[in-house]
């Protein structure tokens, strides 16, 4: 059991060593680049957007309602909404949505050409199946930070509105709560976050469905499955990194 | 010509391949018959590096594919089209995306003659109202002539077909073959063809090696099928009635 978890991990490592062999051709990579961008990029702004807005909310909404002792400032509503969303909700929660979204779709789409042989057909004729297909979605997820930037600025936005609008500060003592003790450091931790979960987003599934085996059943199994471990792993990295950054 | 020697491969506990050699002329259509499962699949993709012989040497007009470098590798495999069994076209491309793919990897050619070049290979293979179309919007018989189109693009010295007629009514069925020997003669390519269609090995088989049970149980040519005595073969080739009577009317004439 431990063994076989441990040859598996040998073998991601050694697919992204293999990827950065014997690249494809530059005006076709360029192609497949865009293409992964429009994928994955920008086909997930929508729901990363939607998400943050409402999620952000939430957050603040519960806050303001969660606030009865009077001796507690209400500034703490915009404190604690920037806190929950810069630092966990948009790197790490997102990330998780985006391990079922993008990951479902990148391992699908991989398993789907390893079952029909596509990829066979690919290395047959001596290109590096797994630069053509892993670099591209590793160059296209460096636009990932963007997507969270944009859900933590919607996240906040969310929190603001909800608390403005529904009554429960008002808008310069929310502000004012945004700007309490801002650590830039913060800003930083969360964007390394990011860094790696991209990395780890373009990965796993890629490597889930391209050591496929089997037929369309399994190709949905390899969904599930990929998504079960991009997850474990997002949340173990971010154990490990909050340990080692902030504390 | 390529050469095999000796391969053998297993899967776990089953031995598919079980030592088999054998020679491949180039210029010639050469065709590999056998039962379902018998390993013709396995056997083709061995050859192409797909799967790793567990023991065995396969050359390429004296390359050894096992002592060749991975770079080296990559090169030969540019010499090589291969024609899957089930065609396994890019479904995120268009036909005339699909046949251009080698060469937009591999030659330096312009956007205009690759364009050019698909163009003829599609009229070589007789597809017609397809350029723009996907793999998904085309028939069976269409995928398979793509899958050719796509092979041959690139002039290559080694063609590989794992039953490209399989699935094609017979009239296109033997014009497919045709086109294959025909291609096979005209640029002196080594071509190794899996089929278990009796046409086919009537047609062209200029060298027909039949695998059972995981071995080399006989090798020769069409006109040699028809008088071997090799039970495993007659019973595998003239299995229909009408096979039957065409051998007995063959040898009847021969006399
Ligand atoms: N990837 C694989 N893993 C394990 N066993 C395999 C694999 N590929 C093929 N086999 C086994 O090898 C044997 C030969 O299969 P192969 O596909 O070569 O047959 P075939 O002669 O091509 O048959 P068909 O004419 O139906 O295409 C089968 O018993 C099959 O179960
Ligand atoms: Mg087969």
């Amino acid at each position: 059991m431990l063994i076989r978890y441990l040859s598996q991990i040998g073998k991601y490592f050694i697919m992204l060593k293999e990827i950065f062999n014997k690249p494809t051709k530059w005006s076709v990579m360029k192609q497949l680049i865009f293409k992964e961008v429009d994928d994955l990029i920008i086909g997930s702004l929508g729901i990363v957007a939607f998400i943050s807005f409402f999620v952000g909310g939430v957050v603040s909404i519960q806050t303001a309602l969660n606030l009865t002792n009077p001796l507690i400032p209400k500034e703490l509503i915009g404190f604690a909404t920037r806190q929950s969303i810069v630092l966990e909700f948009a790197p790490t929660f997102i990330s998780i949505i985006m391990a079922g979204k993008m990951g479902s779709f990148i391992t699908s789409s991989i398993g789907t050409m390893r079952v029909t042989e596509q990829i066979d057909a690919l290395e047959v004729m001596g290109v590096n199946s797994l630069n053509y297909l892993v670099f591209p979605k590793i160059i296209a997820l460096l636009l990932y930070p963007f997507v969270i930037g944009l859900s933590m600025f919607l996240g906040v936005l969310g929190g603001w509105m909800a608390a403005v609008y529904g009554g429960f500060t008002s808008s310069p003592e929310f502000i004012t709560g945004l700007q309490t003790e801002f650590i830039p450091f913060h800003i930083t931790y969360a964007f390394i976050k990011t860094a790696v979960f991209a990395i780890l987003l373009a990965t796993i599934p890629s490597f889930h469905g391209y050591y496929m085996k089997g037929g369309a059943l399994e190709v949905g199994q390899a969904s599930t499955v990929s998504f079960v471990w991009t997850s474990v792993v997002i949340i173990l990295m971010n154990f490990i990194l909050t340990q080692l950054l902030l504390s | 010509m390529i050469e095999v020697k000796n391969i053998i491969k297993k899967f776990g506990e089953q031995t598919v391949l079980k030592g088999v050699s054998t020679r491949f002329e180039a210029g010639m259509t050469n065709l590999i018959i056998g039962q379902s499962g018998s390993g013709k699949t396995v056997f083709l993709k061995s050859l192409l590096g797909i799967h790793t012989p567990d023991s065995g040497t396969i050359s390429f007009d004296g390359r050894i594919y096992s002592e060749l470098s991975n770079d080296e590798r990559r090169e030969l495999r540019t010499e090589i089209g291969m024609v899957f069994q089930g065609s396994a076209l890019f479904d995120s491309m268009t036909v005339e995306e699909n046949i251009g793919f080698p060469l937009k990897m591999f030659s330096n050619k312009s956007p205009k003659e690759i364009k050019e070049r698909v163009d003829f290979v599609i009229d070589r293979v007789h597809l017609v109202n397809a350029h723009q179309k996907r793999p998904s919007e085309i028939s069976g018989g269409m995928q398979k002539r793509v899958a050719i189109a796509r092979a041959i693009v690139n002039n290559p010295k080694y063609l590989f077909c794992d039953e490209p007629n399989s699935g094609l009514d017979p009239k296109t069925a033997i014009v497919i073959d045709n086109l294959i020997q025909e291609i096979t003669q005209e640029y002196n390519i080594t071509t190794v063809i899996n089929t278990h269609d009796m046409n086919s090995v009537m047609e062209i088989g200029e060298k027909i090696v039949f695998l059972k049970n995981g071995l080399l149980e006989w090798e020769g040519s069409n006109k040699e099928i028809f008088k071997t005595d090799n039970e495993a073969v007659t019973d595998f080739v003239y299995s229909s009635e009408l096979f039957k009577r065409v051998r007995k009317m063959y040898l009847e004439d021969d006399k």
